[in-house]
């Protein structure tokens, strides 16, 4: 653990990553949340198979956790954004798959009537965009404007490790610290970019770039919700006392493909990957509460795709 | 009394609006007081209001983001970026977010920006610091381009560009910013001025049917008189000079109005050669113009070329008085 908060006296809990751990009990809306997100994701790939999607999706298998265990350390007055692979943070916020796939499928009831389409989501104070880095700044502005507007208010912005190669990251991480925003800069390290594994594409690590700017930092290995939350709560809650800026760094596991059917690791890699979805520890270790949320959220989900599927196509007319 | 320089004049305009609204913030690299920005456009506004001016760091794609964020929220926010030939680096930020968000989401999206430019050459500056970079940014959808010019009163410009909700970028000769604004009508002995529908009109004190009708924006204006001046005292031609505030989407019905009896039309720039402005400007007049004109609009620009610093090599490259009225000769003479 690396740690520039200064005498912060936190615990961030963190597993050391060897081996699944047991992961504690969730309450079932939490669980919900989780599998939600995963029987979507599932499905989007399915139905990219099937042909009813087009274009391209990032789906954030594996890493469903991230986003709900931050979500409920969110108010309603912070700005979310997202990035390419978002649903997960759409979902943990909103709870909302019918919108979600409706955007996806350009059906009636889409979030953005089928023209943001996956990457391009504003509902309220969530806003995704698809270029990497691009909305660092943007979330620095709005944080500015919070700071004035609304103290205690913060706007957090997910990133990916791949992200941090964008100067973007660094303008905006230097305006942040100098201008004491409140900025919550969420890193999902999944250990690869596209197709290129973390080592290949950052020198250092994301410890050492927070600690150049003063930027308080913090890393957390585990998927235990709980865990996280506990340690995440004070960390957040100094970003808002405070106003100060804070990057936390999940390091996690991207179960499927980048996008759909591009995954060049090798077998052993994907086996590794796979063995540390935090899915096999938590249904191993609460098999009762997972097996039924997890057939609930999977009807769930089923019975969105053939709902929204029967919807008709939205309208829209360019101006 | 005498007019503004028009720097002053968007000093003027800057403070009348913090004034106005409460919700505007100013941020750009060295802004603040009592540097007052690198040309002094934003002298006083720190003081005045020390929590809405900021100088940033070196970091223009930044800057432009900051403010794009500021309006997201529902601020009015205006970017400096110190010279024009630097929007490049917040390309990304224009392109990809600020003019996107407006449509991208499926619904209109406000948003209340300005990102003005301090632009173009003579100066001196040399290669990367001179450039008339508008058209890089031309067809952009969602993101409207303005020039500040000594015709067009700078708050009312200013309040048109942020009330219409659509991100700018307001382009503003650096040649201008030492130059009186225009007033009460008046060019000079022989030439006076009137506006219409943002369209400010050049031409003779007693007005006959001009020989051509140019068309440009604000950085070109003086020499673009001076041309009108030496064509018609040496040359017997009679030009009117159209003054366009918002260069893109281009505003064709009032130039349409304005050219319709004109059957010589030039567009004149400071842009090097090459996807320019005038290129679209005139693609936008040819078909109502195709069956009355004379010969194809004459596009005027800079040569296709970098824009070197010493005052001699500059002047060669980039767009002169003499420069414009060669090629009116040549338009109307064949």
């Amino acid at each position: 653990m690396i740690n520039n908060a200064g005498s912060r006296n936190t615990t961030a809990v963190l597993d050391d990553g060897a081996g699944p751990p047991s992961l504690s009990r969730l309450s079932d809306a939490d669980l919900s949340s989780m599998l939600l997100i995963r029987h979507f994701e599932k499905n989007l790939l399915k139905l990219f198979e099937q042909g009813f999607l087009h274009g391209t999706t990032h789906t954030c298998l594996g890493q469903e956790y991230v986003p709900v265990a931050l979500t409920s350390l969110l108010h309603d007055h912070d700005h979310v954004f997202s990035n390419h692979r978002g649903h997960g943070h759409y979902l943990a916020r909103y709870a909302d798959p019918e919108g979600l796939l409706a955007e996806l499928l350009g059906r009636a009831g889409a979030v953005c009537g089928g023209v943001g389409g996956s990457q391009h989501l504003l509902r309220e104070r969530f806003l995704s965009t698809g270029v990497q880095g691009q909305s660092l700044p943007v979330a620095a502005g709005v944080a500015l404007h919070l700071k004035r507007s609304t103290p205690g208010a913060l706007a957090c912005v997910y990133t990916g490790d791949g992200t941090w190669g964008e100067g973007a990251v660094y303008e905006a991480l230097n305006i942040a610290a100098l201008w004491e925003l409140p900025l919550l800069v969420v890193t999902e390290n999944n250990g690869i970019a596209q197709s290129t594994p973390t080592g290949q594409q950052m020198a250092g690590d994301i410890g050492g770039r927070a600690a150049a700017f003063g930027i308080a930092y913090e890393r957390f290995t585990g998927s235990d919700v709980t865990r996280l939350r506990a340690a995440l709560r004070p960390l957040v809650e100094q970003v808002r006392r405070a106003s100060r800026p804070l990057v936390v760094e999940f390091v996690t596991h991207r179960l499927g493909p980048h996008s759909k059917g591009d995954d060049s690791r090798s077998p052993a890699e994907l086996r590794a990957v796979r063995a540390a979805d935090w899915v096999v520890g938590y249904a191993a270790g609460h098999p009762e509460q997972f097996e039924r949320i997890d057939a609930e959220q999977s009807r769930r989900v089923e019975r969105v795709v053939a709902e929204v599927l029967a919807r008709p196509l939205t309208a829209w007319s360019p101006r | 009394m005498t007019a503004p320089r028009v720097a002053g004049d968007l000093n003027t305009a800057l403070h009348r609006l913090f004034a106005e609204d409460e919700r505007a913030m100013l941020l750009g690299e060295d802004v603040c007081d009592p540097y007052g920005g690198a040309f002094k456009v934003t002298r006083g506004l720190s003081t005045r209001y020390p929590h809405r001016v900021r100088n940033t760091p070196i970091s223009e794609g930044a800057l432009v983001g900051v403010a794009s964020g500021l309006a997201l929220a529902g601020d009015t926010a205006i970017a400096e970026i110190m010279f024009a030939d630097f929007v490049t680096l917040a390309f990304d930020q224009l392109v990809n977010f600020a003019s996107k968000s407006t449509a991208m989401y499926g619904r209109d999206l406000p948003l209340r920006l300005v990102v003005r430019c301090p632009t173009g050459g003579n100066r001196g500056y040399g290669p990367t610091h001179s450039q008339t970079p508008q058209k890089h940014l031309i067809g952009v959808p969602g993101l409207a381009l303005y020039e500040a010019s000594p015709l067009h009163d700078n708050h009312t410009l200013l309040t048109r560009i942020l009330d219409d909700g659509v991100p700018a970028v307001l382009f503003e000769g650096k040649v201008l910013y030492g130059e009186r604004m225009f007033a009460g009508g008046v060019v000079d002995d022989l030439f006076g001025y009137d506006l219409t529908d943002g369209v400010a009109r050049i031409r003779l004190h007693d007005p006959v049917p001009p020989d051509c009708v140019l068309i440009t924006s604000g950085a070109m204006v003086h020499r673009a008189v001076e041309a009108l001046r030496e064509l018609l005292l040496h040359d017997e031609i009679v030009a009117e000079l159209l003054v366009v505030s918002r260069l893109y989407p281009v505003d064709r019905a009032p130039l349409l109005g304005l050219t319709a009896a004109a059957r010589r039309v030039a567009v004149i720039e400071e842009s090097t050669a090459g996807g320019t402005w005038g290129a679209e400007v005139a693609a936008a007049l040819y078909p109502p113009l195709w069956g009355t004109l004379a010969a194809p609009i004459r596009l005027i620009h800079s040569l296709d070329s970098i824009i070197p610093a010493a005052a001699h090599l500059e002047r060669q490259v980039l767009v002169q008085s003499d420069t414009i009225r060669h090629a009116v000769k040549e338009l109307v003479h064949g």
